[in-house]
């Protein structure tokens, strides 16, 4: 191993880690807009609102997040939608991880028992006054953690977005591996990097799960 | 004050309610007894539209609280008006976990009347020193015996000041050693004329608390009258041998 050339291109590679995490912070904030809008659509009164989210769903699950992010960035142009390979990556992450994210969500929700949003409404609580005193507050437990898991997922699909020449982690590896010819310490470093920033990820996901869930151990 | 007239319920095919006519006077205590899937339950759950029937009419002081023409919004907000003046106690209590006993019995008056938090803390603690639990204010309901959640449930309850109290089968789902510290707070609530529908298995404290009693089976009352004579006298077989079965394993 040639250690030199790693303490060399480590600022290079924390540079292009950050964007790592610009894109995939943007794309989860974004991600977490639309999961929020398709679980309302899901449970919406208007039956037309509730097959577009489902099968919004149904598509994204059902194809692979490489040829969705190769499908908007060169055949959106011949539609009129040109996007810049950064906001790209962040549209196409978050439309993605959203449609994920809208079933974590619901399942969260879906797990608080029954007799809880019964004790609400029987005390004259509307719906969504329900929804944020009594079930957010204790769907936000499981929420937290399959979000932080989507989270992870999220970091990981970035490397993908090398593929439209987005300068993150993966990419510039791949650019310092043709001038350097050292593919097993330019990779072995950007692993080490996609690792810290995943424990960082698990890190944050862990305190908010146990500051949500903090009335369990009171 | 609470009237029910006509009332049916159907879950797909099965009627559970096949017309049920019903009235409780301010003041009073009715107990509704029967076998499991008589409908009794379903009948309480109609009141407050827990349990949506599909015909027949509900009201509260005068007021319809089954409107069908009603549809959305509009209906949404209606019931949740109506629900405010009805108290509703869970077999399994519904404690809100995430909040601790004080917050339980204040969410609502604080949030759907307005009230201040200062207001709503002198009245949490009232109710909670009513029930036996003002030194439990600030635990949480995972720290609560089955008894004391019930407690609690009953205080929400009565945080809005309802004009009717609903009992679904309160005490079912508590050790019988617990059964007492509930029926206890119960009494005391039928001793300040506190109107009630108790939907009970506990035919002793049934007989003993109210000033009426029903015999439902099959989504029908079978027989109704005052509680002595109910239990003591059943005029109707199904009536007759219900009790027979059910005093003879408990009494």
């Amino acid at each position: 191993m040639d250690f030199d050339l790693m303490i060399d291109i480590t600022p290079l590679l924390v540079k292009a880690a950050w964007v790592t995490v610009d894109i995939s912070a943007r794309a989860l904030f974004f991600g977490f807009i639309i999961a929020s809008a398709l679980v309302a659509m899901r449970t919406s009164r208007i039956p037309p609102v509730r097959w577009f989210a489902r099968a919004y769903i149904s598509v994204v699950r059902g194809t692979p997040y490489f040829v969705q992010l190769l499908l908007v960035f060169y055949g959106g142009p011949a539609v009129g939608l040109r996007l810049d390979p950064f906001t790209c990556g962040v549209v196409v992450g978050a439309f993605n991880i959203g449609a994920y994210m809208s079933e974590a969500i619901r399942g969260a929700i879906e797990s608080v028992d029954s007799g809880q949003n019964e004790a609400s409404r029987s005390l004259g609580f509307g719906r969504l006054q329900t929804l944020q005193h009594i079930i957010l507050p204790q769907a936000a437990g499981l929420m937290i953690r399959s979000v932080g898991v989507l989270a992870i997922i999220l970091v990981k699909n970035s490397s993908l977005v090398s593929i439209i020449s987005v300068i993150e982690l993966t990419y510039q590896a791949q650019r310092l591996i043709g001038s350097t010819y050292k593919p097993l310490e330019v990779f072995t470093l950007s692993a080490l990097m996609y690792i810290v920033i995943i424990y960082a990820v698990m890190g944050i996901v862990e305190f908010l799960y146990r500051r949500a869930t903090r009335y369990a151990f009171l | 004050m609470v009237e029910l007239k006509g009332v049916k319920k159907r879950f797909g095919d099965l009627e559970v309610l096949k017309g049920i006519d019903l009235r409780v006077d301010r003041g009073r205590i009715i107990s509704i007894i029967g076998p499991s899937g008589s409908g009794k339950s379903t009948l309480l759950r109609s009141i407050n539209n827990l349990e949506v029937i599909d015909e027949g009419i509900i009201l509260l002081d005068g007021v319809q609280v089954n409107r069908p023409d009603l549809k959305g919004l509009a209906f949404e907000r209606h019931i949740n008006h109506i629900r405010q003046n009805m108290g509703m106690v869970f077999q399994h209590f519904n404690l809100f976990p995430h909040l601790s006993t004080l917050e339980n019995v204040t969410l609502a008056p604080r949030k759907l009347k307005g009230m201040s938090a200062g207001s709503a803390r002198k009245l949490g603690m009232e109710l909670l020193d009513r029930v036996g639990l003002a030194d439990k204010a600030t635990s949480y309901p995972s720290s609560l015996s089955g008894g004391q959640k019930q407690r609690v449930a009953i205080a929400r309850a009565l945080a809005m000041q309802p004009k009717v109290m609903l009992f679904d089968e309160a005490t079912s789902a508590l050790d019988p050693e617990l059964v007492e510290e509930v029926n206890r707070v119960m009494k005391g609530l039928a001793e300040e004329h506190m109107t009630m529908l108790i939907v009970t298995h506990e035919m002793a404290f049934a007989r003993d608390v109210s000033d009426w009693a029903m015999f439902m089976d099959g989504g029908v009352v079978v027989e109704a009258n005052t509680p002595d004579h109910l239990f003591s006298h059943p005029e109707q077989e199904r009536t007759q041998h219900f009790l027979r079965k059910h005093l003879g394993a408990h009494a």
